[in-house]
């Protein structure tokens, strides 16, 4: 490709002659208009988030790496100064928790995914110069950063017992009313307010993006699985995020303006916010997880040089289990006290999400079955991503029988299930993302060596972190415990060294990123060879400035 | 300029309340925090005068009914075991149903599930590798083999979900008419066990420290001082409600567990097999010391709950010595 970075970049006029003409670094970079280099802030806003929330999980494991309280009352004295008291210790616990999911959530998958990846490569695989609204995709990136700083801010704010805030990231009344003075809990709030907003101009993006500015010839059912999965994150972004909108302005109100919207005592239900919560945050989880299997199914497809097996089944089980995924949240409630038929049907209803990802599963092994592999580090994150996702879903299928989740729920298990679909399989699938789109990305091939050993220590870290427990949920470890009884110590010590490993694991992926960007091979247009056929990979690496101002004409 | 003023106004009245509000919430905090301390104090000092053999009799004057001695626990019963990797031994009817739902069915079924997937990944793995099928077959639907992968889930599920609709159906089971009433309330951060159908009064129960914990040879975290004592074999229906923030009383040795809610009676229904001490924790993010707010139940023969029940000045329902009319009126009528 050429790199005319070019002098004469006063002269805007000629700018959109050039395809690829490159503003000065301010106007490139905090006035992005241009889909990649605002995929670029995501992902590198994503790193750093992630950063950040997994050195909070580093803290807490460390924590619970044997009984007693270690380090939580040294720590506190950082946020609540050198008189900090055993309770403000707790509450930092609480503080900790809160903020890694929260980060987690909201400042690292899901940028990375939609932000990142789909900005990165939604309008090319479809065939389009950029997204709908280049300014709206803009501002949907920066409003992030006001965010974060929203919910960092927040750790040094009163937040009730400790500064902070500590509600757990799900925020429920009445802790986080009347449980949680001082402004810490409204910073937190304001900071989903924001990040939510950010969201939904996203997603009306991406909608606008993919319906109307396919190259001729891409139908709908000729789009790359990984295009059909952000419309539906979409779709669940945009019906979503309103309904938590909501929910939150009430605690505001609540917490502010004596409001009673959960507060049984002037006429409100603390149900009522579980309730629209999770009719939020169930389709949040697979807004989280469905851009993952659309990044699988690219990269089964290019690796085993294959075309995905049973296609349609492919798109139509993301858009069931979007559906579905709307009509099962109070499976995160039945200990709330609902009644016996409420209880039923959200038992019923969750199981059935098991059968469209189950189509998944076996379309993806389909899509291998006489297909002719190479073992490049994408392809082993992705059937990585395949196995421990098995795992993660199928536990879930025990947690959907309300009568069983009786005993597990708000324990251990849980925390075991989430993170086997989420950071085994979210992460699995954001890491699969990176190594397959990394040279066309940079122009830049990665350190092949360094990508499976990365693989390979982080299998066996998040394993060994995430496995046990399992073990503890069963045997009744309840979450979000800063101390636990001397049985619980065995399992624990295990896991905290499964984060040791997986630390390690992180250490080489930066060394490989820093290295590849430095030092790494020059790729070609498409280093992955004939089994990639979408569109991103006719273009050169790193893409044009602006590509397809001629659009691609689609067979 | 008339409507910003009016804004301006109903703004700052929207405020007045919040800002009135506020005095009182801040004073009502202190005092559940200062509350548990106290509770600490008072029933430590019973402890150590009784040295853990009848620990709560001595707050009750007027009987002279000595309550039944502080059970010890039997290690691996009704608390989880070091290195544990199943669930806890159950002894409640419900407990068993869905311990076996779990055990039988569940686990071997998610078990079969990972093999099966992680076998087919194994062999296309090798299989298909490239350096032994260099040309890629061009297969991209098989009509009959989707319909078998989801008609295939679709029976599991339903083998799955029979059952466990009967589960749930078992749980919700009323409790029967003669069922010992016991209310449970969450407090930041204890519990507070009060049974109506006995006139025993509300006592409070909070996590042993740990020395005191060491020495009566109960776990720590898992022992607080005054058990939630129940009888055996007799269903028992407890009405649990939170006081300020949502709490969830969780026994797992005893597949219980239901938040307690402000401004919600939850109910739970379950029976006691065996004579025992089951324990269990608080299982909703409560606040900062949600960690450290456990629960016992410790269970007792019918004939030793009536005695514990007159030692803390309690009346016996039903029973010829009752006073109270209300609960004694109807079982005449039952002859």
């Amino acid at each position: 490709m050429t790199t005319i970075t070019a002098d004469h970049h006063g002269d805007h006029a000629h700018e959109h002659h050039d395809a690829d003409h490159k503003p000065a670094f301010f106007q490139r970079w905090f006035m992005s208009t241009n889909h990649k280099d605002i995929g670029t802030l995501y992902l590198i806003f994503a790193i750093i988030a992630g950063i950040i929330g997994g050195a909070i999980s580093g803290l807490m494991r460390a924590e619970l790496a044997a009984p007693g309280i270690q380090y939580l009352q040294t720590w506190a004295q950082f946020s609540d100064g050198p008189e900090a008291t055993l309770d403000q210790a707790y509450h930092l616990w609480n503080v900790l928790i809160t903020a890694h999911g929260l980060i987690m959530v909201f400042f690292m998958v899901m940028p990375a995914m939609i932000g990142g990846f789909g900005n990165w490569f939604v309008p090319i695989m479809i065939g389009a110069p950029d997204m709908a609204f280049p300014r709206m995709n803009n501002i949907s990136f920066w409003l992030l950063i006001p965010a974060f700083a929203l919910l960092l801010g927040s750790t040094f704010f009163p937040g009730g017992t400790g500064n902070g805030a500590g509600t757990g990231w799900t925020v429920y009344a009445p802790l986080s009313t009347s449980g949680s003075a001082g402004p810490a809990v409204d910073m937190a709030i304001l900071s989903l307010h924001i990040a939510g907003a950010s969201s939904i101009l996203g997603a009306i993006n991406f909608i606008t993006t993919i319906l109307n500015m396919r190259a001729p010839g891409m139908t709908l059912h000729k789009m790359p699985l990984f295009v059909w999965s952000v419309l539906v994150t979409a779709f669940l972004l945009l019906l979503a995020l309103p309904v938590l909108a909501a929910a939150i302005t009430m605690l505001l109100t609540d917490r502010n303006f004596g409001t009673t919207f959960y507060d049984a005592a002037g006429g409100g239900d603390p149900e009522l916010y579980q309730h629209l919560f999770w009719f939020f945050g169930h389709p949040e989880v697979y807004i989280m997880i469905l851009p993952g299997f659309g990044i699988i199914s690219q990269i089964v497809s290019t690796f085993s040089r294959k075309p995905v097996f049973g296609y349609l089944g492919m798109a139509y089980a993301m858009v069931a289990i979007g559906v579905v995924g709307f009509v099962v949240w109070a499976h995160h409630m039945f200990t709330t006290g609902m009644s016996v038929n409420v209880k039923m049907y959200f038992t019923a209803a969750t199981m059935v999400i098991a059968v469209p990802t189950g189509i998944k599963i076996f379309s993806w092994i389909a899509t291998i079955w006489g297909g002719s592999i190479t073992y490049k580090t994408p392809m082993v994150w992705a059937l990585g991503f395949i196995f421990l996702f098995t795992v993660g879903g199928v536990t879930g299928v025990v947690l959907a029988n309300g009568g069983v989740d009786d005993v597990l729920h708000d324990t251990y298990y849980v925390v075991a299930h989430f993170h086997y679909v989420l950071s085994l399989g979210a992460v699995f699938g954001l890491f699969a993302g990176f190594y397959y789109w990394f040279p066309k990305m940079s122009g830049r091939m990665y350190n092949e060596f360094l990508g499976h050993l990365h693989f390979w220590v982080f299998f066996v870290g998040v394993n060994m972190l995430f496995f046990p427990m399992h073990f503890l949920g069963l045997s009744g470890m309840p979450r979000r415990y800063p101390d636990y009884p001397e049985a619980f110590a065995y399992w624990n010590k295990v896991a905290s060294h499964g984060y040791e490993i997986m630390a390690a694991g992180m250490l080489i992926f930066f060394v490989n990123l820093v290295w590849s960007l430095v030092a790494g091979k020059k790729a070609e247009g498409n280093p992955w060879g004939e089994g990639a056929t979408t569109l991103e990979w006719t273009l050169s690496s790193p893409p044009p400035f602006h590509q397809f101002e001629t659009l691609p004409v689609i067979d | 300029m008339e409507k910003v003023k009016s804004l301006v106004l109903a703004g700052l009245l929207a405020f007045a309340p919040a800002l009135a509000m506020n005095g009182p919430a801040l004073a009502q905090q202190n005092a559940a925090v200062a509350a548990p301390a106290a509770g600490n104090e008072t029933t430590a000092a019973a402890d150590s005068a009784s040295n853990a053999a009848a620990p709560a009799a001595e707050a009750a004057p007027a009987e002279k009914v000595a309550a039944p001695p502080r059970m010890k626990p039997t290690l691996g019963i009704g608390m989880p075991m070091p290195g544990e990797i199943t669930l806890q031994k159950q002894f409640s009817p419900t407990g068993h149903t869905a311990r076996w739902l779990h055990d039988v069915m569940l686990l071997p079924i998610i078990t079969i599930i990972s093999i099966f997937v992680l076998v087919l990944m194994l062999y296309v793995m090798v299989r298909f590798r490239r350096s032994a099928n260099p040309t890629p077959s061009k297969t991209s639907h098989n009509t009959v083999i989707e319909v078998i992968w989801t008609v295939v889930p679709v029976v599991i599920l339903l083998v799955i979900a029979v059952p466990s609709i009967g589960l749930l159906a078992d749980q919700y089971k009323p409790a029967p008419k003669d069922a010992l009433t016991v209310k449970v309330t969450g407090y930041q951060w204890y519990w507070g066990y009060e049974y109506p159908d006995n006139g025993v009064p509300e006592f409070v129960s909070n996590m042993l420290p740990k020395e005191k914990a060491e020495a009566n040879g109960e776990p720590y975290l898992l022992a607080p001082d005054n058990r939630l004592v129940l009888p055996v074999g007799r269903p028992i229906k407890l009405i649990i409600t939170g006081a300020d923030v949502i709490h969830s009383f969780a026994v797992p040795s005893l597949w219980v567990k239901m938040d307690a809610v402000p401004g919600r009676l939850n109910e739970k229904s379950f029976t006691i097999e065996k004579p025992g001490v089951y324990y269990g924790q608080c299982s909703e993010l409560c606040g900062a010391r949600h960690g450290f707010m456990p629960i016992a139940i410790e269970a007792l023969e019918p004939a030793q709950f009536d005695q514990w029940v007159l030692s803390q000045g309690g009346k016996l329902k039903g029973a010829g010595t009752a006073t109270t009319a209300q609960p004694a009126a109807p079982a005449p009528a039952k002859i």
